[in-house]
């Protein structure tokens, strides 16, 4: 039988596989976003299977906002990407320096 | 027996391909795995009972955020194979990172004793699936209890909206684009002429 530790070991083995992919893509920022997404995946799969397991639906509420931010959050970044490309004429995340910061 | 099969089948595919979303060489592999992740991901949640935040998955992620991904990927012209160059020199720092990381999960796992949360301290106890069906029961509470969430998260879905095109829209110079006040300011005489041609002869504007 599936129990919740199963569904937590999913979930963080796909959370270490999108830190790991930040760490990898040091150069690209569109896997960089996409390795955020997927942490926020892992997230959203831990909030469903504890509100599912312990029968509180207050955790898929959650997972909602979850997913909300995460729409935000890609699409503000793609558009600073967008934005970035315009003025570069490239995406190397490594030489941003543009703000002295 | 199927949903432990499924359960074992999905979840595999799920790894698999997030795996490939961030080992992948090319970006628009990398979007097309990020969209199976998200299926099969959805597939765990219908798995789990969680119907509703299934479809807004697909919908939002693989309608939404994916496209909106592909779009990008597609629409910039960049060299990948130059951001790739040092996958291989970051590689063995990131796979430490990782393994610390999930060493540390696995800890955590062990030392996680499951036991049954008392009846008063769940906030929303979920109803009977024969009774309610899973959007309905989260319409119920998201409605109510959780209304002011709801219009936050509205707002933020609205600042994201305004601060994307408010970062990307740009004002060219130099290209035709519609006047609406002078569309509308024409007057009669500034826009007919009565002309009265001669046949065969046509008119000359």
């Amino acid at each position: 039988m599936i129990g919740l530790s199963h569904y937590l070991a999913v979930a963080a083995a796909l959370f270490t596989i999108g830190v790991f992919g930040i760490f990898v893509n040091r150069k690209n920022v569109i896997v960089i976003l996409m390795s955020v997404e997927l942490i926020l995946l892992a997230v959203n799969i831990n909030l469903v299977a504890f509100s599912s397991f312990l029968g509180d639906l207050v955790g898929q509420i959650f997972a909602m906002f979850v997913l909300t931010v995460a729409a935000a959050e890609a699409a503000v970044g793609l558009a600073i990407l967008v934005v970035y490309f315009r003025n570069r004429g490239n995406i190397a995340v490594e030489d941003l320096n543009l703000m002295k910061g | 027996m199927i949903a432990v099969a499924a359960f074992y089948i999905l979840s595999a595919i799920a790894i698999a391909s997030a795996f490939m979303v961030v080992v992948a060489r090319n970006p628009v592999h990398s979007v097309l795995f990020l969209i199976l992740t998200f299926f099969t991901s959805a597939g765990l949640f219908v798995l789990l009972g969680a119907e509703f935040l299934a479809m807004l998955l697909i919908v939002v992620y693989v309608g939404a955020v994916a496209v909106l991904f592909l779009f990008v990927v597609m629409m910039l012209d960049i060299d990948f194979a130059e951001l790739k160059a040092g996958f291989f020199t970051y590689l063995p720092f990131g796979g430490l990172i990782a393994l610390i990381l999930f060493g540390q999960f696995v800890m955590v796992g062990g030392a996680w004793i499951e036991k049954s949360v008392s009846a008063e301290a769940i906030a929303a106890p979920t109803p009977a699936a024969a009774a309610v069906t899973n959007a309905e029961a989260i319409g119920r509470i998201l409605y109510t209890d959780y209304i002011f969430l709801f219009q936050s998260a509205g707002i933020i879905l609205f600042i994201a909206m305004v601060g994307a095109i408010a970062l990307t829209l740009r004002h060219r110079d130099g290209i035709r684009r519609q006047n609406v006040t002078a569309q509308v300011g024409r007057t009669r005489e500034g826009g007919v002429e009565m002309t009265d041609p001669k046949p065969g002869e046509g008119v000359v504007l």
